[in-house]
């Protein structure tokens, strides 16, 4: 019993880790430019699909590398022709211009690489358990988790330390002072937003090895990222690491005691929050809106 | 505005819409296609009462739409083959539904409303997916029919002609938009228009804004559950895709394609929509892209749709 | 601090003083962290702002607010349901609608505006803006008019307009009204006392001759803010 517990608790940090990885990426993008991507699934499929399709040139460790890197430049590109249109306006068209943009890259994923599954296949030195006893501590698990663990830190060093990160907490805080500091907002947004798109694309390339990929990878893992940032806080981002390793905990706990409602126990943890403190754990007040 | 410039829009769409099954098949359709325009412009209008008017962006409401479809089709599988009562419960269930989600969301507004009632209809959806020994789960429910109603002693034999069940379908159309056109000109409806135009004024005049987004929202989901109950009739089936996040999607853009500060918008947003995914998807496999692309050009290029770029032309 | 009913209090104060702040805690859009706030014998400090709404408190906002793509009649006649308790209600009867017609009109009579009922209220001229949103104010028969730089980017024609407004407000309808000012030659034309504020606390309180003669009033604000 302990054993199917500790691999459930397990199964659910990893998957928690994922949850958090997109909604990371998604938070940053909401907070400094007030614009939910909901293509952020989206982008997420197309960083898995690219990695699938570049492995038989650079192999595995090759796309793991280049795959995120050219989700983040098509990012870089969209927002700059699409997204950017849609700043200061009403939130509604944002919305639904990136629910457009998720239809099209749902639908070009199934044009170019069919909408079947496809095997995404992972080293065979990951893919072995490291132990008998705890058979579930593949290395392809722990693997996943150190790497995001990495992408995280990473994360969180570069909008601590670096100049870059420095102005996009500033202007998560207040864009219009910002600006008037000189600091060139619309190169700022391009930028956080290809940040953003990063982090999804990495979050594919990792969730094709371990769930399998076709096209409706990416729209299956947003909600739960946006469960994430509501239950994690609104406005935060260790808020939101913080609610997207909880919901993975409780889904992996779950599925041990009640397993038809794994999937559902986060939109029950998501419903508690909106009632008992609707800004979310760490959420800051006044951003309801 | 004379009586006439007021009221002659609506007589010339009652008149149309009266008629429909008349023409349809001389223009190359048929009364199917027919009737899924009037059920879709009644999703998008109880949309609109929301969101075009109540100001509030809700991209979940195909969850109500499909606890519709799912009451309806349940009832009439596994208790009793009774249309109306189908109805009905389809009807309850939704509206049950929207009034306790409603009360959990109501605090907040923009974009995080918006991404709650995303999630909240991925619940649905899951629960419609993985309960499949009742609903069906992927493959759909099946196995059930549109029964005839039987109103004073009149058989409304809707199962076998599709014309009656077009006629039931403008009926319930009728009485819904009237009753939403009812609301909306009154001291309640006016309640609601100001909460969109400045809401903190709005409650500096006295108005208890959550409640009234709260009933806002109730309505709205009640109406789009109606129409939820309608599709699975038309269709003898529904499935998961009926609780789908794109078919949310799908509400608005009919809303605002028509749109969304006239109340007949989303009528003809989902008349251009439904026609168009008829003629495409019989042509194409890649539908989705082409509703994408509509999506998109219509925010960069057509945000108040095509009647308000009618009104625009007309004296200020 | 306290105010008595019937009087025309001005407040006035740097930018930065608190005057806004003030007015957001009286008419409950903030919450204060100490102290409390009683109106007619009734502690609301805890009430919600639509709430004290009702209890007779209402305001109008620096920046005007009115609802843009409504009609000036419109904007007028959704306090007047609101004020008489109909906000939710789904349909009316003809009596009350024309009762509610005919207070309608005689706001916009008050205001000047009758033959511009019909015109969008964002597409109207600022100085008629602001007539609006004094009139919603006053279509919910407040005892209390908390008004927040009403005249505010107005020219002379408009501050004259406004002014006389507000006087005909105070003297017919003997309401309270506290004014939040910049102009002062509007504060020392309408004012029954003034109150300085500066930097969040009261720096002084008494008539327009008294704070005219007050050194330290003198010294930080009237020479600077004379228009």
């Amino acid at each position: 019993m302990l054993q199917l517990v500790l691999f459930n608790v397990f199964n659910g940090l990893i998957v928690g880790a994922f949850y958090a990885l997109m909604a990371l990426g998604l938070s940053l993008i909401l907070n400094l430019s007030g614009v939910i991507n909901f293509a952020h699934g989206g982008f997420l499929a197309l960083g898995a699909y690219i990695a699938y399709s570049l492995m038989p040139l650079v192999g595995f460790w090759g796309a793991l590398l280049v795959a995120p890197l050219l989700t983040a430049v098509l990012g870089l590109a969209v927002e700059r022709v699409l997204i950017r249109r849609v700043y200061g306006r009403d939130p509604l068209y944002s919305l639904l211009l990136t629910f457009g943009l998720a239809y099209i890259l749902e639908d070009l994923a199934r044009y170019i690489w069919g909408a079947q599954s496809v095997p995404y296949p992972i080293p065979e030195a990951l893919a072995r358990p490291l132990s008998t006893q705890f058979f579930f501590l593949t290395g392809y698990r722990l693997f996943m988790v150190a790497l995001v663990a990495l992408a995280v830190a990473a994360l969180f060093f570069v909008l601590g330390r670096t100049r870059l990160g420095m102005r996009i907490r500033a202007g998560t805080l207040d864009l219009e002072t910002v600006s008037a500091l000189g600091v060139n907002v619309r190169v700022l947004r391009n930028l956080n937003f290809g940040l953003g798109i990063y982090l999804a694309g990495l979050a594919g390339v990792l969730a094709a090895g371990m769930l399998g990929l076709q096209p409706t990878i990416g729209t299956s893992l947003i909600m739960p990222s946006f469960v994430a940032i509501v239950v994690g806080g609104l406005g935060s981002l260790p808020g939101t690491l913080l609610g997207g390793l909880l919901i993975g905990v409780a889904s992996g706990l779950a599925t041990v005691f009640m397993p038809s409602a794994s999937e559902a126990i986060i939109y029950v943890m998501m419903g508690l929050v909106l009632l008992v403190r609707p800004r979310g754990l760490l959420g800051e007040e006044g951003r309801l809106k | 505005m004379t009586r006439l410039q007021q009221l002659g829009p609506t007589a010339l769409v009652w008149l149309v819409l009266l008629t429909m099954p008349f023409w349809i098949n001389a223009i190359g359709g048929y009364t199917e296609l027919a009737s899924r325009v009037v059920v879709m412009a009644l999703a998008a209008t109880a949309l609109n009462f929301l969101l075009g008017y109540t100001g509030t962006l809700s991209f979940g409401h195909a969850a109500y739409f499909g606890l519709g479809a799912y009451g309806v089709g349940m009832t009439l599988k596994y208790l009793v083959p009774s249309t109306t009562l189908g109805m009905l419960i389809g009807v309850v269930v939704g509206t049950v539904a929207a009034a306790v989600i409603g009360a959990l969301i109501v605090r907040l507004r923009g974009v995080y409303f918006a991404m709650v009632t995303i999630a909240f209809g991925q619940v649905f959806y899951f629960i419609a997916f993985r309960w499949n020994t009742v609903t069906g789960g992927d493959d759909g429910l099946t196995g059930w029919q549109r029964q005839p109603i039987d109103l004073a002693g009149i058989r409304l034999d809707i199962q076998h002609h599709d014309v009656a069940f077009y006629y039931l379908a403008l009926a319930c159309f009728a009485a819904s938009v009237g009753a939403m056109a009812l609301l909306l000109n009154s001291p309640f409806g006016r309640t609601l228009q100001a909460i969109r135009e400045n809401e903190r004024r709005a409650r500096f005049l006295g108005i208890a804004v959550e409640r009234h987004i709260w009933l806002s929202f109730v309505i709205s989901c009640a109406f789009v559950s109606l129409a939820g109950t309608l599709y699975a009739l038309l269709n003898n089936f529904t499935d998961p895709r009926a609780l789908r996040w794109d078919l949310s999607g799908n509400f608005v853009i009919m809303a605002v394609l028509g749109g969304m500060r006239s109340f007949w918008g989303p009528l003809i947003g989902a008349a251009v929509f439904v026609v168009l995914q008829d003629y495409v998807s019989s042509h194409t496999e890649n539908w989705m892209s082409i509703v994408g692309l509509i999506f998109v050009l219509v925010v960069l290029f057509f945000p108040r749709g095509v009647l308000g770029l009618l009104q625009r032309r007309g004296p200020a | 601090m306290a105010i008595a009913p019937g009087e025309l209090r001005a407040l006035i104060g740097a930018n930065g003083a608190g005057k806004t702040t003030l007015f957001n805690l009286l008419s409950g859009f903030v919450a204060p962290s100490s102290g409390r706030i009683v109106f007619d014998g009734t502690d609301i400090t805890a009430r919600a702002a639509h709430e004290r709404v009702g209890m007779g408190i209402a305001r109008t906002f620096q920046i005007t607010e009115v609802f843009p793509e409504l009609t000036v009649h419109e904007n007028l006649r959704i306090p007047v349901e609101s004020e008489r308790g109909l906000r939710l209600r789904p349909w009316l009867s003809g009596p009350v609608a024309r009762q509610i017609q005919s207070r309608v009109e005689e706001l916009l009579e008050l205001g000047g505006l009758a033959q511009k009922s019909w015109r969008l209220a964002g597409e109207l001229p600022h100085g008629d803006q602001r007539t609006t949103e004094i009139l919603m104010a006053l279509a919910l028969k407040p005892r209390l008019l908390l008004l927040d730089e009403p005249t505010a980017g107005m020219g002379e024609q408009e501050t004259y307009e406004i002014t006389e407004l507000v006087r005909g407000l105070h003297r017919e309808r003997s309401l309270t009204i506290l004014l939040v000012e910049h102009d002062m030659r509007v504060v020392f034309h309408l004012a029954d006392r003034i109150m300085v504020m500066a930097e969040g606390s009261l720096l002084a309180d008494g008539t327009p001759a008294q704070i005219a003669a007050d050194e330290r009033v003198q010294a930080a604000y009237l020479g600077a803010s004379a228009t």
